[in-house]
């Protein structure tokens, strides 16, 4: 059996990192808003302050341990699948993978041990100290991760070399083996597509989150339960999605401004943009490359030159200026990127309106609009999913993209055949990246494996939010709370630390009723 | 390289410091994984589960933390490494996915065939990964196939040899071990502590003979296990230590002084994690079928300049890291405490 190892491979990582991406943009949004309470309650010292975050809290552990099962796949799957693209970058990428573990993920999971489990054992500073530490580690983790993918889209900063055994070039069948090393660190970190694509997805998580907290309290809103509790939630998290919603339409400009100049070919394909010169904005449409047209277009004349040049002449580089194997896959590109645009203005226009009639006193009589957001938080999940779609199919068929050669005007430099010319050796074909020791049977067979296991984590993961979710937050009750005099002394008290770090805590009260 | 430090061999000496707070950390709550098998009803089943409850998944960011470490410091044996042994990984990490999910999953419906097939999952899950991380170092102790490139050349079914599985097996007593010491710190008193004390015994018993064996095995098979031992004289002290905190653990267990017992348990995997180092030094991967194949460490390693960086990044990290690890060690110490109605 002869399987396409290059297509398996790519299917296992869009598959594993698509699974995995559900859950951290959820945990740092998230993390956004525990810090919020927690730091309300010890100035406040409302109880319902408390409440909250402890409900928040074991919502937010549930997310948290599925984005880690998930997410350790992703540190061996370069390894694993894509061998080739390894070598070839381990010196600059391999660098903000480990630092996104020393700095991040250490960070992240011995403080969320105190969050889940410390309640009764640290004081309320230090676990406040605690959440803000956690919600640091996301942050810290995102732009780690941001800089990896960003100096694949636009890279900078290093320089391409031969690698070395016992101190000569390691020539191979007369070819020397190349590779990229960092050159200047700075330069990596800061690659031109860093700061906005940083911004672009840290916003994208604080509306997730924010989401996320707003359905499952206008749930409660709709069934009458934990009124007051829902209710203050909902408008904490509410103010967050507005402002990050509108804020994300002005990052998402200055990205596609970014992309046209460093990444054009993928501009192209986004906007289904075939011919070089005045481009249109195109508002529907499904493009058809074989005739290299947007079927279905409803456009705005020369939106697209004006949104990514202020000029509505000015012409903007189209698909014909590429070879077409130099081509990203022009359908996915541009429905995934302009279903996201649709998902973000949605999202403006319903966080506007209910903010509006948040003003006015009238949200929570609103049971029809409660029911939509209930269901809206399924539009930032995907407007998150298709984001990072359009992003990494948009750079096809490259996985490091190579540097396109530009003038001094930072225009690009067409060859003698009329085509923008790539600085070829710095770029890396997704087609050459695989691991060659690997075979296809062997990537199936991984395939199948994940696709049946994160089948079963996912339901595990709707079946326990939906039973705390069901559970709802306790009852809150005033003055119940002794405060603690500090960490340490705390920590002299007898341990009681059940369970896992999502659930089994309850167990045995659960149990006790039966 | 000749001025200051030899960057690429303080690398692999951080690395396999990594490595060792893996299989010292995680290396217990595995082993309690591992024991969970032979727990008697439920309640011991959760004092197992509760022991390892808040810590288990920071254990885990050390194995993470040393795939990215090795990726950064080493791409060439990353690649090599993970490639070729493309299945043993994968089970490992379905090993490792499947062992979160029955933890977090068994106690979600109340029926007790429900719950024993994720108890029995999350002992499964345990083993497996144990097993295959021994098969895996079996596996770089005695050299895989390798091209003049450093590809993988050879076949699944090569790395499943017996030396593999001897390693493997010596690998799942050693955290059986580590994790009984480990449960009976936790414990509170009852019939459960009497039996884990003989668990103690068992499994460092099974430790031994399997820690006899594989040496044997090595000395005959491996000459280059040792080859390095004629010019770094320290290396043979690392053996006495290691022999004599084997026989420590006995002796503390004996002597009541089980904290003791469960630091000479650390410090021993530590020392074999060092002995495995020596092992390999200069290689990080090692040709089975031409020694001129093999990926040193300065053939493998990234630049200089990033490798400094990298140093920098860890030497600000890590302090910070031992720290709050430590933090939370801490603050859950002690005994677990299962509430007694209802059983």
């Amino acid at each position: 059996m002869d399987l396409d190892v290059v297509l398996l491979s790519r299917l296992q990582f869009a598959f594993t990192v698509m699974f995995h991406y559900l859950f951290p943009p959820l945990t740092i949004g998230m993390g956004i808003v525990l810090v919020y309470l927690e730091g309300m309650y010890l100035r406040t010292r409302e109880p319902i302050y408390e409440t909250a975050a402890k409900f928040w809290t074991s919502i937010f552990a549930v997310n948290f341990a599925v984005g880690v099962a998930s997410g350790i796949v992703m540190e061996f799957e370069f390894g694993t699948n894509w061998a080739v693209y390894s070598r070839f970058v381990g010196d600059v990428f391999g660098s903000a993978l480990a630092a996104e573990g020393i700095f991040a993920f250490f960070l992240e999971s011995g403080f969320l041990a105190v969050l889940v489990f410390g309640w009764d054992k640290v004081s309320p500073g230090f676990h406040f100290f605690s959440t803000v530490m956690v919600a640091l580690g996301g942050i810290f983790s995102s732009i780690w991760i941001i800089v990896a993918n960003s100096w694949q889209q636009t890279p900078a900063g290093h320089r391409i070399v031969p690698v070395l055994r016992n101190g000569k070039p390691w020539i191979v069948n007369g070819v020397a083996m190349m590779r990229a090393e960092t050159a200047d660190l700075w330069s990596v970190v800061f690659n031109p597509s860093t700061v906005n694509r940083l911004t672009h997805t840290l916003i994208g998580a604080f509306i997730l989150g924010a989401f996320f907290i707003m359905s499952i309290s206008a749930w409660y809103i709709l069934k009458g339960r934990h009124l007051d509790f829902a209710r203050r939630s909902f408008t904490g998290a509410l103010l967050l999605a507005v402002l990050s919603s509108v804020a994300q339409l002005l990052s998402g400009h200055f990205n596609a401004r970014m992309v046209a100049r460093y990444q054009p070919a993928k501009l192209a394909a986004f906007e289904g943009h075939f011919q070089t010169g005045p481009a249109d904005l195109h508002l529907t449409g499904i493009p058809n490359p074989e005739e290299r047209r947007v079927d279905y277009s409803i456009a705005i004349p020369k939106g697209l030159s004006l949104l990514a040049k202020h000029d509505p002449s000015a012409p903007v580089i189209g698909l014909d200026r590429f070879r077409p194997e130099d081509w990203p896959p022009v359908r996915l590109s541009f429905l995934s990127y302009h279903i996201m645009v649709a998902l973000g203005i949605y999202l403006i226009v319903l966080t506007l309106f209910a903010s509006w009639l948040r003003m006015r006193g009238s949200l929570f009589d609103k049971r029809w609009l409660m029911w939509v957001f209930v269901f809206s938080v399924v539009a930032p999940f995907a407007a998150n999913q298709l984001g990072w779609v359009a992003a990494e199919v948009g750079r096809q068929p490259w996985t490091v993209h190579p540097r396109v050669v530009t003038d001094a005007q930072g225009e690009p430099v067409l060859d003698e055949a009329g085509f923008v010319q790539y600085v070829l050796n710095e770029g890396l074909r997704t087609s050459a990246a695989i691991s060659e020791a690997v075979r296809g049977e062997q990537v199936l067979a991984s395939v199948v494996m994940f696709g049946l296991i994160y089948g079963v984590l996912f339901l595990v993961w709707v079946f326990v939010l939906h039973q705390k979710i069901q559970r709802g937050p306790e009852p809150v009750t005033p003055g119940a709370h002794t405060t603690r005099e500090g960490f340490l002394r705390a920590a002299e008290d007898r341990v009681l630390h059940e369970g896992s770090l999502t659930e089994l805590k309850e167990e045995g009260r659960e149990e006790s009723n039966d | 390289m000749i001025e200051g430090f030899d960057l690429p061999a303080v690398w692999f000496v951080l690395l396999g410091l990594l490595l060792a707070g893996y299989a010292v950390l995680d290396g217990f709550d595995l082993g309690v994984g591992i024991l969970h098998f032979f727990a008697k009803d439920d309640r011991e089943r959760r004092i197992f589960l509760n022991a390892i409850g808040p810590i288990w998944d920071g254990n885990e960011v050390w194995l993470v933390v040393f795939g990215g470490a090795l990726f950064a410091a080493f791409p060439m044996a990353y690649a090599t490494l993970f490639s070729g042994l493309y299945l043993v990984f994968m089970l490992v990490l379905f090993a490792l996915i499947f062992r979160a999910v029955s933890i977090d999953f068994r106690s979600k419906i109340h029926s007790p065939r429900w719950r024993s097939f994720w108890d029995f999952g999350f002992f499964f899950a345990s083993f497996i990964a144990t097993f295959l991380f021994g098969v895996g170092i079996g596996n770089m102790m005695i050299g895989v196939p390798l091209d003049d490139r450093g590809v993988f050349i050879g076949r699944f079914l090569d790395l499943l040899n017996p030396y593999a599985l001897l390693v493997g097996a010596l690998t799942l007593a050693m955290f059986a071990m580590h994790g009984a010491i480990y449960l009976f710190l936790k414990t509170p008193p009852g019939r459960l502590l009497v039996r884990l004390r003989s668990m103690m015994w068992h499994t460092w018993g099974i430790f031994l003979v399997l820690y006899l064996l594989t040496t044997i095995y090595t000395l005959m098979r491996i000459p280059r296990a040792v080859a390095n031992f004629e010019h770094l004289p320290w290396a043979g002290g690392i053996v006495v230590l290691s022999v004599f905190l084997i026989a420590n653990i006995p002796r503390s267990i004996y002597r009541r002084r089980y904290f003791i017992a469960f630091f000479s348990s650390s410090f021993m995997i530590t020392s074999l994690v060092s002995l495995f180092g020596i092992a390999l030094w200069p290689n990080l991967v090692t040709a089975s079928n031409n020694p001129a194949f093999s990926l040193t460490v300065y053939d493998a390693a990234s630049s200089e300049a990033t490798l400094k960086t990298m140093l920098i990044f860890v030497l600000v990290g890590m302090p910070f890291v031992l720290t709050y690890t430590g933090i939370v060690y801490w603050t859950f110490r002690g005994k677990v405490e299962v509430p007694e109605e209802g059983y």
